[in-house]
């Protein structure tokens, strides 16, 4: 069966990550919360430690602890601290609990590189079925919620006169967010998953017109980089995750690029005289 | 008929009174402007009547399918988001075409449907504002002071164009704000607000009244002066 071959069940894991990344990835942009999906995976140690303790599923235990973390900052920001400071104090006490927790648990051997950095080589068919499931997932609310969740991100006020709730599409958005986290923690790692929803958003900003052509791009820059990274890291036997995530950094800056030569070929056609008739 | 009526509105932020025992009616097709200090509760109201606070005291009745089109105080729009006007214009309901273009020119601006909004200048921007909020055909629109940064020339004009709007279709119109000249002698009636209702009526009457005076810190000449500056404008164009 082709889902034997672990290259082509790695393919199907980038996929779906950059997939459901795409939007996720838009939003946290537009709303300035780049750090909230680093502060989201990093809490998932914690939950990767309080798995292992309990001896249940990984990504039970991630899952769980997203979103408890994703729920705690929704509720506490705006009570008198600033997001940023309440989610660098989340992320980084979230992380040395996660650590700390770590070392209690005898017996098993764990390999913490495998957490930080992901695995995307060992994602088995029960993996994917998790992954494709998450994804599809905040696909689906994506799709379900974007006019309202568009609207808030626009302006909360706005939002309130259209009869939408912005906190509640806050909400869903943070629990998007913690179910992407869980879901991609094999394949890229703790480490890189924010630089997974980032990345490929950032660098579909210059070619977009609209919030939804940006979304587009997005998801094709993040297919572009799962699936190009893995083959790359197969033939020059790099690590996976960080190869992935290097290959969107090179498409930001060829996007970058691309834009300015483009900007500034427009400019000069405009300072022609006879473009101007 | 009445089209919203506020009774005995108490309203709470962080634990400070910030709007007391607030009474407001409005009825159908009348441009009210509320005007007060900075944090004298008047975005605060606003913010109750579209829904977004909650007061702690009091009602607000809102005669029943009544529409609220509401212009934002000067929306930031962060730079990472691409955005036309004509998908802004569709947020958060698709509209068809025709609808889209008949709002854009009841608020004044046609040439720029395709184009993206950081392009747009500020009283631009405004416009679009307004002509999303047409869409919805509201039987009420709320300006929360929708000419912030908008030059004297530009103030007028935004103006002008609210008054064009109530005309054609009949809406009330509520805003808040800070340019107390321009605004009055465009409003049918005005409410002083400083955390609760100090004086209302008519722009002369308000003009006139000493709450209105003491506060804003004009004495009696100041206040005069500005009253008869406005009123005085159509006959100076006669005289010599």
């Amino acid at each position: 069966m082709i889902l034997d071959d672990f290259l082509v069940r790695a393919t199907l894991a980038g996929l779906g990550v950059a997939l459901a990344a795409a939007p996720l990835g838009c939003l946290v942009v537009w709303r300035r919360m780049a750090f909230f999906g680093d502060a989201t995976a990093h809490a998932a140690i914690l939950g990767v430690a309080l798995a292992l303790l309990l001896s249940t599923s990984i990504f039970a235990g991630v899952l769980v602890v997203s979103l408890l973390m994703a729920t705690i900052v929704s509720l506490l920001s705006g009570k008198g601290y600033a997001m940023d400071t309440l989610l660098g104090v989340m992320a980084h006490s979230s992380l040395a609990l996660g650590l700390v927790a770590v070392s209690f648990v005898s017996g098993v051997r764990i390999d913490l590189m495998a957490y930080l950095f992901g695995d995307i080589l060992a994602v088995g068919k029960a993996d994917l079925a998790v992954i494709w499931g998450g994804a599809a997932l905040v696909m689906a609310l994506m799709g379900w919620r974007w006019s309202r969740l568009l609207t808030a991100t626009l302006n909360a006020e706005l939002a309130h006169a259209s009869g939408i709730d912005p906190q509640r599409e806050q909400l869903i958005l943070t629990l998007s967010l913690a179910i992407v986290v869980a879901v991609a923690l094999k394949v890229v790692g703790v480490l890189l998953i924010a630089a997974l929803l980032i990345i490929p958003a950032a660098a579909a900003r210059t070619l977009s017109r609209t919030p939804e052509s940006m979304v587009v791009v997005a998801a094709m820059i993040g297919v572009a980089a799962a699936v190009g990274g893995l083959q790359t890291a197969y033939w020059f036997d790099t690590p996976t995750g960080p190869t992935i995530v290097s290959l969107a950094a090179a498409l930001f800056a060829l996007a970058s690029v691309l834009a300015y030569v483009w900007r500034t070929a427009l400019r000069i056609m405009a300072a022609r005289p006879e473009r101007s008739a | 008929m009445r089209l919203l009526s506020i009774a005995e509105l108490d309203l709470a932020l962080g634990g400070h009174l910030v709007l007391e025992d607030i009474h407001l009616d409005l009825e159908r097709g009348e441009i009210v402007t509320i005007v007060g200090p900075n944090g004298s509760g008047k975005t605060t109201l606003l913010k109750s009547i579209i829904g977004a606070l909650v007061p702690q005291r009091g009602c607000i009745d809102k005669s029943p399918g009544m529409v609220i089109g509401y212009v934002p105080q000067r929306l930031h729009l962060d730079a990472t988001l691409p955005m036309t006007v004509s998908r802004l214009m569709r947020l958060p309901r698709r509209r068809p075409r025709h609808e889209i273009d008949t709002a854009l020119e009841r608020a004044g601006v046609t040439q720029q449907a395709s184009s993206q909004i950081s392009d747009l200048s500020g009283g631009q921007f405004q416009r679009v504002l307004l002509a999303r909020a047409l869409l919805s055909s509201p039987d009420l629109l709320i300006l929360d002071e929708a000419t912030q940064g908008l030059d004297q020339q530009g103030m007028a004009d935004f103006y002008r164009q609210i008054e064009r709007v109530r005309q054609e279709l009949g809406c009330a119109v509520l805003m808040v704000s800070h340019e107390l000249h321009v605004v009055m002698r465009a409003s049918d009636r005005v409410v002083c607000l400083n955390r609760s209702i100090c004086c209302a009526g008519t722009p002369e009457r308000v003009a006139a009244s000493p709450e209105y005076r003491a506060m804003f810190g004009l004495d009696d000449e100041d206040a005069l002066a500005l009253y008869r500056h406005r009123h005085a404008r159509p006959s100076l164009e006669i005289a010599p």
